[in-house]
Formats: structure tokens, C-alpha cells, sequence
């Protein structure tokens, strides 16, 4: 399944990034085999309405389920209206040290 | 007549004017005062008087799902994001809308509508015979000044005198206030604080068409900079208030210097005749 | 990073002031953003040196080919905001009015297209202290919230290892206040003891509140009205935000500003003293911030 987590970089080493609308990437990670996809967010700078044309990125992307710090509300609705789980992720670290911490079920689900 | 008071920087003294000056005025003839700083109003809080409230409103779309095909049409269209067309649901976000009616016009099945939606309030008080305040108030997070603004400039159409206080800054907020005036006063304070926004703030008045002169507030008389600026520029100054700590300890009580110290109603009535001049001028 | 904003609510309060000066007190590798985009000062007090400046282009605004308009008058009537203009000769979009909805450009596909139109710049520039970024807008442009934020971003990817993010904020609670507190980690509220500025930190709380800061409080020239610095403490106490700082009305202020440098570069004085212990309080905080995020 498709996990999106928003991040600073392009990489999983990246550090991650807080927020979802204006994360500068989004990296799409298959929990099967740790295979990954970068995806820059081609909104992170544009006009108001930002949070929900990003939700439309990982929704065409066939994404199950987002990992980010901060998720605005108008995002929150459209996530939850796709059936997107949302998970709360903010320590701070990269995008492997979330996606570890996803895999080992010790994110809150938000 | 309308006449705006403006600053460019903030906490300049703009709503300490425009009370004393309504309040002075309204002595001897119908004063209008128009709080359009609706991020912040706080004329109300130098007139404390019981105010009818109306709301304000903008028109925002309403999708019928039942028969909507969700062909995605009008979240193209919206430059503001506020539509969101997913295959089964339609989502609209009421704060991004800027109530063009994009939407309703490029719909192919006619299948929206428009409702209002609240975004502020207008309150209309009459603390003196004389002295009527409009105060509009945005409802906080929600990015339409503008439309409170042009809603509370609506109730004092046609009155004689109307006195608009502005919001800070140069942007569009100001810009609505100060649009269609036939004067305007910039306050500013003699720091290199208050000179450098006070540029930005004539660029803006100039831009409008809006004549302007200046008020010195809080000055301790090194305002050196300030007046050559003003001369440069050919822009008159038509007060300056002395920095005094006693001034200062009234205007955070909210009580009104004019009240406290009648003398200074000769220097606010003066002012007036001035900006009045300055109208006519042009 | 930790992010950190200083804003107000009501203008003049004193955070540009207090900015300039918590940057020269901090510790650590710091960024600067001015985020009051309308008027801009803090570099007023920073002597920056420019490096380079890239042009801002807001929203769209629409645009009409007179040469290919028909005078049929369709965009003025569907134009809602007033922004089509008609001077009994040619048609004419007001780029101050204009929001950039593109109705008249649907309404009228000939001669009506939507262009980007530069309404400010990004300045990307140095200090003594550290990178400063901070932006002009054309005065009467909208869009400030959007300059807002380029000027965050480029502070964030250009000086992504500094240790703090300090930005002087916007007086109010509109579009580029909001832009301004999105995604910080600490908001500073700088009042002062009146009416109006109790009533303006009250608007701009409950602004913050609907972000997930850490809210701080500083009262700036607190003796020039006790009654209301009182009442302002027991309102922060009721609602649980601490105030870090209380600053003295001083002279010195007003010299340092007239110097253009940060009031603690001046000699000791009541500000002076007060504002250091503000930003001990403030280090404090980011300490207890550093330990909660381990």
C-alpha cells in the first residue's frame, strides 16, 4: 500500500516536513518492498486552496495513507472524504525515521 | 465630504484622530465615523454605546449533489481552490471563495446556487446626537476585509461627513478604505520607523487620486527628516501633537483628549478647516 | 530549527524593536524574515547588506486587448468587484480592484486573458546576526499573505541549518498574519497596556489558536498605564499564557531606533535590562521546546 509522507527533500533521508499543503515534496513510499517515489508538490508556493489541490495529488497517486506534522482543515476534509488515513508525525527526524515509526504502529492516527 | 486617516505604520495615533476629531466636530454638525479597520476596530471602544448589529454577507455557491456529475468543470475553474470535485462528492471550502461566481457561470448543468454566508458584522451606535459610529468587525481567520469594509463604507452613503479610519499598511484593506475619498489625513510619528511607511502610505493615497496631508503625532520635536520629506513632496502639515505622557496615559484609558483637555478641540477644529482646504484644492 | 514569530495584533506595539533586539541576544545561528510585508522596518535597525532580490508575481490579474475588444461591456457587468472600467471610449481592467477571479476572462474569450503581473520583490539580504529576508509590495497590491510567504520560504531553504527562525510579523489578523503564524513553532505577542491593545491581543489569540503554537505574551511601555497592564496580566493568566517580558517605557528606545541599530547595542537602560530578561525567559522556553520534540 501507498504512504505519502511530506518531506523537506527528495529523498528518504530527508528531513521530514511539518505541513501538507506547502511540504516542497512528497514522497510516496510502497510499505511492500520500501520502494519509494518523489514527488515534487507542484502547489507548495501557489495561491490560497493549496491544501486541498495537494490532497488531490495524493489521491491521484492512489495514496492509502498520509504521514505529516500539520494538516489544515480544508485538507483534512478532502483526505477523509477519499478515505485517506492521516497520521500525525512530528519528531522532527527524516523520512525514514517516520516511515520506520509507521511501520512499527507508533504514530497516532489523527 | 469623506475624509480617511491612514498611516502606513501601525500605532500611529490614526484612531486617536479620528475619535477626537468626529468627537469635536459632532459639536456643531452631523459626524459620520467609520471604523474600517476591521481586523482590529477599536473606535467602539473610545464611544462605548449599545450598537445594532447587522451581519455581513457574501454570496458563496451551494452544489445540488443529487444532481451534480461531478464533471469537475467549476473546481477548474475556481482560482481560489474552493472547489474540490472528487469522483462521487463535490467539496467547497466557504473561506477560500472569493464570491466571484466563476462557478455558477461555467457549471454546463446549472446546478448551483448562491447563499450568503456570514464573514462580519456591521454595528451602527449613535454615541453623541451629533456623532454616529459604524464599526466593522471581521470575523477572525477569515481573509474578506474588503467586503466588511465596503459594507460599512454602504451604511454612511450619502451622509455629509464621513470620517473613515483605516486599518496600517498599504494593501488592499486601505486601499478599499481610502477609495472614492476626497481627502485623506496620514499620521505618522517622527521615528525613521513612521517616515519610511509614511513614503509607502503617500505612494498609495497618490496612486488613489486622494489628496493628503499629515499629522505629526507623538512628535519630540526632532522630526527633521519628517518635514523635509513632507516638503520635498509638496505635502502640507496640518498638525503635530507633542509626545506627553499624559496624552498618552488618556488614549490607553480610552477616554477622549478632546473630553479630558477641551483646549485641544481648537486644534482638531483647525485641523479639519485644513483638510477641508485640501479638498477643494484639487 | 525552531520557528519563531513576534507579532501584535494591534500595530506599534514594539515588535520590530523587540526582534531586532532578541536577534542580537540569541544564541545560536539565526535567520531573519520581516514578514510585515506593507512596512517593512526591521531593517531599519539591521544595516543589511543586499545580496539579491527576486521579483514577486502574485495572483493573475486579467488584462484586455483593446484592440480586440468589441465594447460588448460583458466583463463589466459580471465583474463583481468593480475592477472593469469604462471611460466611454475603451474598457479596462483596474489592476488595484482586480482579484484575479478570471469571470470576465469565461464571459469574454477574445479579447480578456490573465497575466502575471509583478507586485513586489523578495530580498534576500545579510546582517551581523545572520541572513535577513524581507520583501516590498507595491503599494495597494494585494496578495500580501502569498509575499508573505515566499519571503518564509526562501529563509527556510536557503538557511535551512540555522538553529532559529525569527520573524517580525504583521499588525492584524488578516491574510498575512495568518500566513505569518502557519507552521511556527513559538508566537511572541507583543501589547502594549490600552484599551485597544488588550482588545486586539484578545482577536489575535484566538487567530493562534487555530494553528498549534506555543503562545507567549511581552508587554511593551508597561508603566504608561498600570491599570491595563493589570488587567492584561489576569486575562493572560486565565487563559493560561505566560508573559515572558515587561518592558519599561524608555528614551533610549526611540535614540537606538533614530540610530538604526537594536536598542541593546545602546548603553544599559530600564529597556534594555528588560529585554534581557525577556530573552532568558525566551531561551528558556526553547530549551523546554528542544526537550519536549525528544
Amino acid at each position: 500500500m501507498k504512504i505519502c509522507f511530506t518531506a523537506q527533500g527528495a529523498t528518504l533521508e530527508s528531513l521530514s516536513e511539518d505541513r501538507f499543503g506547502r511540504a516542497p515534496y512528497f514522497i510516496v513510499v510502497e510499505s511492500e518492498d520500501g520502494s519509494f517515489e518523489a514527488i515534487k508538490n507542484p502547489y507548495a508556493d501557489g495561491g490560497g486552496g493549496v491544501g486541498p489541490k495537494a490532497a488531490q495529488v495524493l489521491i491521484a497517486n492512489n495514496v492509502k495513507a498520509l504521514v505529516s506534522g500539520q494538516v489544515g482543515g480544508n485538507a483534512k476534509e478532502v483526505l477523509a472524504a477519499a478515505g485517506i488515513a492521516m497520521y500525525t508525525y512530528n519528531a522532527g527526524g527524516s523520512v525514514k525515521n517516520a516511515f520506520d515509526q509507521f511501520t512499527k504502529n507508533t504514530l497516532v492516527r489523527s | 465630504m469623506k475624509l480617511a486617516i491612514a498611516s502606513g505604520k501601525g500605532g500611529t495615533g490614526k484612531s486617536m484622530v479620528a475619535a477626537n476629531l468626529a468627537f469635536t466636530l459632532s459639536r456643531t454638525i452631523f459626524v459620520t465615523l467609520v471604523d474600517c479597520d476591521v481586523e482590529e476596530p477599536n473606535l467602539h471602544l473610545f464611544f462605548p454605546t449599545p450598537a445594532t448589529i447587522t451581519e455581513v454577507t457574501v454570496p458563496v455557491p451551494v452544489i445540488d449533489e443529487n444532481t451534480c456529475q461531478h464533471c469537475g468543470l467549476c473546481g477548474e475553474f475556481c482560482q481560489y481552490g474552493a472547489i474540490t470535485v472528487l469522483p462521487n462528492k463535490v467539496l467547497f471550502f466557504p473561506e477560500l471563495c472569493h464570491s466571484c461566481g466563476g462557478c455558477m457561470l461555467v457549471c454546463p448543468n446549472n446546478i448551483i446556487h448562491e447563499e450568503p454566508k456570514r464573514i462580519g458584522t456591521v454595528a451602527i451606535s449613535t454615541p453623541l446626537p451629533n456623532l454616529k459610529l459604524i464599526s466593522g468587525m471581521l470575523n477572525t481567520g477569515n481573509p474578506h476585509a474588503v467586503s466588511v469594509i465596503r459594507a460599512a463604507k454602504k451604511v454612511a452613503a450619502g451622509d455629509p461627513l464621513v470620517i473613515c479610519d483605516s486599518a496600517p499598511g498599504t494593501s488592499c484593506p486601505v486601499v478599499e478604505t481610502l477609495d472614492g475619498c476626497d481627502v485623506c489625513i496620514l499620521v505618522t510619528e517622527s521615528t525613521p520607523f513612521g517616515l519610511h511607511d509614511l513614503r509607502l502610505a503617500v505612494d498609495v493615497a497618490r496612486r488613489l487620486g486622494v489628496p493628503a496631508g499629515i499629522v505629526i503625532n507623538r512628535s519630540d520635536g526632532k522630526d527633521q527628516a519628517t518635514l523635509e520629506f513632507c516638503k520635498d513632496l509638496g505635502l502640507e502639515i496640518l498638525m503635530t501633537i507633542p509626545f506627553d505622557r499624559e496624552i498618552a496615559a488618556i488614549q490607553s484609558r480610552g477616554d477622549l483628549l478632546c473630553q479630558v483637555q477641551p483646549t485641544w478641540q481648537n486644534a482638531f477644529t483647525a485641523l479639519f478647516m485644513k483638510c477641508r482646504a485640501l479638498c477643494k484644492g484639487n | 530549527m525552531i520557528r519563531i514569530a513576534v507579532i501584535s495584533g494591534k500595530g506599534g506595539t514594539g515588535k520590530t524593536m523587540i526582534t531586532a533586539a532578541l536577534a542580537q541576544l540569541l544564541p545560536g545561528s539565526i535567520v531573519l524574515a520581516d514578514c510585515d510585508v506593507d512596512a517593512a522596518n526591521l531593517e531599519l535597525l539591521l544595516s543589511p547588506k543586499l545580496i539579491r532580490t527576486e521579483p514577486f508575481t502574485g495572483m493573475k490579474t486579467a488584462v484586455i486587448d483593446t484592440a480586440c475588444c468589441n465594447l460588448c461591456g460583458e466583463c463589466r457587468e459580471h465583474c463583481r468587484f468593480h475592477a472593469i472600467e469604462h471611460d466611454g471610449i475603451i474598457y479596462r481592467v483596474n489592476p488595484l480592484r482586480c482579484e484575479g477571479c478570471a469571470v470576465c476572462v469565461h464571459v469574454c474569450p477574445i479579447a480578456i486573458t490573465m497575466q502575471p503581473r509583478q507586485t513586489g520583490e523578495v530580498m534576500y539580504s545579510d546582517t551581523e546576526k545572520g541572513h535577513l529576508v524581507h520583501a516590498r509590495l507595491v503599494p495597494g497590491a494585494g496578495n500580501s499573505g502569498l509575499l508573505v510567504h515566499a519571503v518564509k520560504k526562501t529563509a527556510m531553504e536557503q538557511d535551512r541549518v540555522c538553529d532559529l527562525f525569527l520573524i517580525d510579523g504583521p499588525p492584524g489578523t488578516g491574510c498575512p498574519l495568518i500566513s505569518t503564524i502557519s507552521g511556527v513553532d513559538i508566537v511572541l505577542i507583543v501589547t502594549e497596556p490600552s484599551v485597544s491593545g488588550l482588545h486586539d491581543l484578545k482577536r489575535v489569540v484566538e487567530v493562534c489558536r487555530q494553528f498549534r503554537p506555543r503562545v507567549l505574551v511581552a508587554i511593551n511601555r508597561f508603566d504608561l498605564e498600570q491599570s491595563l497592564t493589570k488587567a492584561i496580566e489576569i486575562w493572560c493568566s486565565d487563559e493560561n499564557i505566560p508573559i515572558i517580558g515587561k518592558i519599561p517605557f524608555d528614551p533610549v528606545v526611540i535614540e537606538s531606533v533614530r540610530n538604526g541599530v537594536p536598542v541593546t547595542c545602546a548603553h544599559a537602560s530600564p529597556a534594555t535590562q528588560a529585554i534581557q530578561i525577556l530573552e532568558c525567559n525566551l531561551e528558556q522556553e526553547l530549551r523546554n521546546y528542544r526537550d519536549q520534540r525528544k
